[in-house]
């Protein structure tokens, strides 16, 4: 089956600190098909997350499909609060890496 | 852009009764406000100009160590641009969260810059209004010795004694209240110790008589400056305009746009969850918002909804000091030695046991190339790039220890033992034979709630003249 990777129909892919015990992730679309088709092949569910980043069900805090925006939209739990001591991404602005690549199927 | 070319509802009131805010940066000091779209924004009849100033994105440093995380230039230059466009057009100026962190320290600040630069451009005699947000630690001592619990946030315990001890300083998180009590005492300027970005947008709204789920949300959606319009780029100025039926966000950069994407797309920036903004008094509900584009640069918003709170709890944000903190940098080539640099740390890790123990230091190992960024969360960490820079931290006690701790370990990876490494001659390439002084390291101890029985008890509020 066909399937593209989620940063060539994504138009925006960002991670951010949400205070400092958490970072969240926005994934926005340019358009309702596709956003609904990303949503529905669960290539960015709570499991998947879980997956892509090695992490417990319990580390995502919120996981929301957020149609005002065209957005997914998920929040996790920092390994550490943010500006510790070998904490290397201060702002979590380059959390998103992994999910660049993400092949989603008829993208 | 002349006024004649821009839309029409930006240049004519939609309501009688109507408040409208110019935002030009989302972080005060930061990046320096961009003074095109705010000269455009000042012609638009702007009943304040508000901006916020803090965030603890900056981390635990600047709030521990009492610094703001910006030259002071720059501060200067930001609040000299709002200051003179304030008493040009006589509309008052609100500036929360003084210098990232809102300590006292960074409102007196703010303060005693406001008043210098109103001497250097002769501004006309005006009133400076201010509040501070630090919170003593025998409060918080107190609290925990009658059982008043300062809850933990986002899955962090109580506070108790040790953490407490471990703090250096506390900020609590002012609402509206300390804004909205200045304003009554007629400050044509405020600058804020820590409160809710939103708070300071929504005080004037509320203190006017406009709906709190209105007025909450238009502190939501101005406080980030021209975040909230597309295309992408920072510190440009957006108009906020509130009516007792809506809320509409205008870009004030010609090439930019507020559109419903990029309007309900800020809605969930560097926030856990879209739907909801919790700040002192309560909390707004965005899951009802309707968004629509009202005309090709503005968006209008119905909709939120303001739930209050059923006990008042505030916001603490505490920063404690771990140590002195020294920094190398080292990279590694051979491919031997980064399939096995875990070892390499490892035996320089040891090194520095043998010296100092167990305890009593910290030592960190990042490793670009490989893991550095996401840590355990790197689905690639078993693919290391054929370079790897590595950034050793050493953190203790004194600067001495700390500097010899980081020593150790950077140049001990030069000599660790690999059974079948080629190159016997040094383990590691050197950016400096040398480790460095860094700011001391500290981390965030406090991300907490407490209860109060009144929203200005943290919050003792000041006026002051500036001017000739």
């Amino acid at each position: 089956m066909l399937s593209r990777k989620l940063s060539e129909i994504a138009k925006t892919i960002r991670s951010k600190n949400a205070g400092v015990d958490k970072i969240t992730f926005d994934v926005i679309f340019p358009n309702q098909a596709t956003y609904e088709r990303v949503c529905k092949s669960g290539v960015l569910s709570r499991a998947a997350v879980c997956r892509i980043f090695g992490i417990d069900a319990a580390q995502i805090t919120d996981h929301v499909e957020f149609d005002p925006a065209l957005a997914i939209k998920f929040t996790v739990y920092r390994r550490v609060p943010s500006g510790s001591p070998g904490d290397a991404d201060v702002f979590g602005s380059q959390q998103y890496g992994p999910l660049l690549d993400i092949d989603v199927p008829g993208g | 852009m002349p006024r004649s070319e821009m839309p029409a509802s930006i240049q004519r009131r939609s309501a009688q009764h109507t408040l409208r805010i110019i935002c030009p940066n989302g972080h005060l000091g930061f990046a320096p406000i961009k003074t095109g779209s705010f000269c455009i924004g000042c012609e638009s009849e702007p009943d304040l100009i508000c901006a916020d100033s803090g965030s603890c994105d900056v981390g635990p440093v600047p709030l521990g160590a009492d610094i703001s995380s910006s030259p002071r230039q720059w501060q200067v230059d930001d609040l000299e641009t709002m200051l003179l466009a304030s008493r040009r057009l006589g509309v008052p100026m609100i500036v929360g969260s003084a210098g990232d962190t809102g300590s006292n320290s960074r409102v007196d600040l703010f303060v005693g810059i406001v008043r210098d630069l109103a001497e250097k451009h002769r501004l006309p005699r005006f009133r400076v209004g201010y509040f501070y947000s630090e919170v003593g630690k025998d409060e918080l001592r107190r609290r925990i010795a009658i059982g008043d619990t300062v809850a933990g946030l986002d899955g962090r315990p109580p506070l108790d004694i040790a953490t407490l001890e471990a703090t250096g300083r506390v900020v609590a998180m002012a609402g509206i209240h300390p804004y909205i009590k200045l304003l009554d005492a007629g400050a044509d300027v405020i600058i804020g110790g820590r409160s809710s970005d939103c708070a300071i947008f929504a005080a004037p709204a509320i203190r006017r008589g406009f709906p709190p789920g209105l007025a909450y949300f238009f502190g939501k959606v101005l406080e980030c400056a021209s975040f909230c319009a597309e295309p992408y780029g920072g510190k440009e100025s957006v108009l906020g305009e509130i009516t007792m039926d809506d809320v509409k966000v205008t870009a004030m950069l010609p090439e930019q746009r507020c559109t419903i994407a990029s309007v309900a797309g800020h809605a969930m920036y560097e926030r856990a969850n879209p739907f909801y903004e919790h700040f002192l008094g309560g909390h707004i509900d965005m899951s009802g918002c309707h968004y629509e584009q009202y005309d090709e640069r503005t968006v209008r918003v119905t909709g939120p909804k303001y739930v209050p709170a059923s006990e008042l709890r505030v916001k603490l944000e505490g920063a404690g000091k771990i140590g002195e903190r020294y920094v190398g940098i080292l990279g590694v080539r051979d491919p031997y030695t980064i399939a096995n640099i875990d070892l390499v740390t490892a035996w320089a890790r040891q090194q520095v046991r043998e010296r100092f123990g167990e305890q009593g230091y910290e030592l960190h190992f990042t490793v670009y190339g490989r893991d550095a960024i996401l840590g355990d969360r790197e689905p690639l960490k078993a693919e290391p790039g054929h370079e790897l820079g590595v950034v050793v931290q050493g953190v203790a006690p004194t600067k001495a220890m700390a500097e010899e701790v980081c020593m150790i370990a950077t140049r001990q990876m030069f000599y660790a033992r690999l059974p079948e490494v080629k190159g016997t001659a040094g383990g590691v390439a050197f950016l400096l034979d040398e480790v460095m002084p860094a700011s001391p390291a500290y981390r965030w101890t406090l991300n907490h709630t407490m209860r109060l029985e009144d929203p200005l008890e943290l919050f003792p509020t000041f006026i002051a003249e500036a001017g000739v």
